[in-house]
């Protein structure tokens, strides 16, 4: 008895979602993008033609979410996957491709779209050893830091976006032009601003910034978390202030999804500014307008 | 279409040609109209062709730098390249109460020999190899095997399909069954050392199937899967059949976020075996035996909360779930049967809240109930199904260091009404996780 109504639900709610099975030609193609700085990018690279969900915001820490119910159900409904890979996302993208029972979306189709692929990663680890923290085997997985690698990002997901959607090449070809140029200017204007920044020393939380600090010729010389992923330990932060009595550092960059009371407790002992940074792009500003702030936030503070 | 458009140009021409009635002038007309189309054209084909010309460069340019790009981040390839993922997770645990562990009942539950407390002292628990992969670009399969003292017991073994179609997932082999909420889960995972009483009571500890999955989930804005699943009933709570699929269970689950910071899932389940034959239990007195139908229903919810939905650093969860079982059959005892109908129930409510990066405390209350009844009493009471008046309840407090997201130390008291003998126990739980990094669900 109880099998037949079930079985009579599943029909209904069958019928209920056909219409959204069988999308219109016109319809945008739906994106799922792991962090907000590909949904950002493919913004700029399909404008009105794609329909974008970001999976976490610029406030979250993307190495620890969970494969939430809502996260399930829009993976189940992209028809494209653009995350950061080199396992970033290894705690929760597994599991949620997993249940999402979608085979647009699995590794090796078109529509997973990894961009530790399309570029060279710092800090490939050559020894894999827990007891130095959480390693990413792959490389230093924030990459998105580094414009030029963007571009290069861009000009892979351009082609993806083209693989998939065929129909609309020539749109998606006009928006990587268009985006490449405004971001070729934009990186000269950006190193111009940045060129005062150029071998200062700074403070990190968490080795998250390498691909900014070679970017702008920034000089890290210490790091909050002694173990990737593992909160700072007092012996590591005595060691710290120690070295930042004897070299002050220009200033302590935090990330503003982490912890930041090592970095405030520095910053009380030694006077060192503490710039908090948002690693990636807000909800209500584009690609360009978050790599302003940056800079801005750096020159502000920078004495 | 082509055929057409010729067939256009000819009559077209033949006109031009045969009416002499039109003008020079008017041909004259045509021409420069003619020679001002081409020239156009020709500037337009022009500056499409710098436009390819420059795209190609820029894809060249694109093309050089992506080798090695390509190059650098490509692993070394070694025989061992395509092994499985394999990890290893060891859960130690120093126990310690004040009753004798087997002293322990449950009264109005049937208890499977799983179902127990921990021996008190140091063990290792359980120790569990989870080894997974991707068969081929159809199936994913993964097998754990757990270690518990000197034996050793397939936990889960199973295929899984990878894209059968739009939302639609099959899984096959032995697996945890998915009604409930920490049914699926591993124990080793759970926010407590031990399983909730009514997890304990109706499945001995965990639901474990062996057959087949099916999980649809609906295209839609929001979390909606229904889940179906056949099973053998050879294993506890059913037992004792192996003709054909004779354990069925449903479930639905509806989840989704409210705003950035509060996401919650509720799930609503079945399960159901119509013959089971002799299922052992262990007794007041003596082990028994239940023959007859069996079927459950469950509803389970979870709410969590993150600061701007950021679990790293404080986190929040509140659960609970409730099961209730009906029972309808034959009990044996020694030589004796009587006719069974039983009643059973119980729910769990628990909150974990991570207050630091690294530290998380929670609270767990069970409290079950039943109702037996039967054509002989006196043989029920030896069986331990009735409860002359008793309410199972217990109350759990447990705080927890993470060092990382590989260990956990962990320490959990529980105040235990199981029976009339209260019962104080404490636990110390180790866990490591070495190996491949394991995922998170929900």
């Amino acid at each position: 008895m109880l099998s037949k109504k079930i079985s009579a639900l599943l029909c209904c709610l069958s019928l209920l979602s056909l219409p959204l099975v069988h999308a219109n030609a016109e319809n945008p193609l739906n994106v799922f993008a792991c962090e907000p700085e590909w949904a950002a990018l493919a913004t700029q690279l399909g404008g009105d033609r794609l329909s974008i969900y970001s999976a976490t915001n610029a406030k979250q820490d993307p190495h620890h979410i969970q494969a939430r119910p809502s996260l399930i159900a829009k993976a189940r409904q992209a028809e494209l996957l653009i995350c950061t890979g080199a396992e970033l996302e290894i705690g929760w993208l597994p599991i949620l491709l997993r249940k999402a029972g979608n085979g647009n979306i699995m590794p090796g189709q078109p529509g997973h779209f990894s961009a530790a692929d399309h570029v060279q990663l710092l800090e490939q680890a050559t020894i894999l050893d827990r007891s130095k923290g959480d390693m990413h085997a792959a490389g230093n997985p924030h990459f998105h830091l580094d414009p030029y690698r963007i571009k290069q990002i861009a000009l892979s997901l351009s082609q993806t976006l083209s693989n998939i959607d065929p129909a609309h090449r020539s749109h998606y070809q006009q928006q990587l032009a268009l985006f490449t140029q405004r971001l070729d200017s934009q990186i000269s204007i950006w190193e111009a601003r940045a060129k005062s920044l150029q071998g200062k020393l700074i403070v990190v939380h968490h080795d998250s910034w390498i691909y900014l600090e070679k970017w702008l010729k920034l000089d890290k010389v210490a790091t909050l978390e002694a173990k990737l992923g593992i909160p700072p330990s007092s012996a590591h932060l005595s060691q710290v202030l120690e070295k930042m009595r004897a070299t002050p550092a220009d200033f302590i960059i935090h990330t503003d999804y982490q912890n930041d009371r090592a970095a405030r407790w520095l910053s009380e002992k030694t006077n060192i500014p503490v710039i908090s940074l948002s690693s990636s792009v807000a909800n209500d500003e584009d690609i360009f307008q978050w790599f302003d702030r940056l800079i801005n936030a750096l020159l502000e503070t920078t004495p | 279409m082509v055929r057409y458009a010729l067939f256009a140009a000819a009559s077209a021409a033949f006109l031009l040609n045969t009416n002499p009635a039109l003008a020079s002038n008017d041909i004259e007309l045509l021409q420069q109209q003619i020679a001002a189309m081409k020239q156009d054209y020709e500037q337009r084909i022009l500056a499409l062709e710098t436009g390819l010309i420059k795209a190609q460069q820029n894809a060249q340019k694109a093309a050089a730098l992506a080798p090695q790009a390509r190059l650098a981040n490509k692993p070394a390839l070694r025989q061992n390249t395509f092994n499985p993922a394999i990890s290893f997770v060891l859960d130690g645990r120093y126990a310690s109460s004040s009753n004798s562990a087997d002293d322990y009942q449950l009264p109005g539950f049937a208890l499977n020999d799983e179902a127990g407390l921990d021996q008190a002292g140091f063990s290792v628990g359980e120790a569990e190899l989870v080894i997974s992969s991707n068969v081929d670009d159809k199936f994913y399969a993964e097998a754990t095997l757990a270690f518990n003292n000197d034996e050793m017991s397939v936990e889960e073994i199973f295929i899984q399909t990878l894209n059968l179609s739009d939302g639609l997932t099959l899984k096959a082999g032995r697996f945890f069954s998915d009604i409930g909420y920490l049914n699926a889960q591993h124990a080793h995972v759970w926010d407590f050392a031990d399983a909730p009483l009514i997890y304990r009571g109706l499945f001995g500890n965990q639901l474990s199937n062996e057959g087949l999955q099916v999980n649809y989930i609906v295209p839609a804005d929001f979390f909606l899967q229904l889940g179906f699943e056949l099973g053998n009933s050879d294993s506890f709570p059913a037992a004792g059949n192996r003709e054909g699929a004779s354990s069925w269970s449903s479930s639905i689950n509806i989840g989704d976020d409210i705003g950035v910071e509060h996401s919650w899932q509720l799930g609503l389940n079945h399960w159901q075996a119509n013959h089971i034959n002799e299922r052992g239990s262990e007794g007041l007195t003596e082990a028994y035996a239940f023959s007859g139908k069996s079927r459950i229903n469950g509803i389970d919810w979870v709410y969590k909360w993150a600061p701007n939905g950021n679990p790293k650093n404080r986190h929040f969860k509140l659960q609970f779930e409730y099961f209730e079982r009906q029972e309808e059959g034959e009990i044996n005892l020694l030589t004796n049967s009587a006719d069974f109908d039983g009643k059973q129930s119980g729910w769990y409510a628990q909150a974990v809240y991570k207050f630091l990066p690294t530290w998380r405390s929670a609270l767990r209350f069970d409290r079950l109930g039943s109702d037996n009844d039967g054509s002989d009493l006196p043989l029920l009471a030896d069986a331990g199904l009735l409860t002359y008046g008793h309410t199972p309840q217990r109350l759990s407090a447990m705080l927890e260091w993470i060092p990382s997201e590989f260990s956990r130390i962990r320490l959990q008291f529980n105040h235990d009404k199981s029976y009339s003998d209260t019962d104080n126990q404490l636990f110390l739980q180790y866990t490591f996780a070495i190996g491949s990094h394991t995922g998170h669900s929900y």
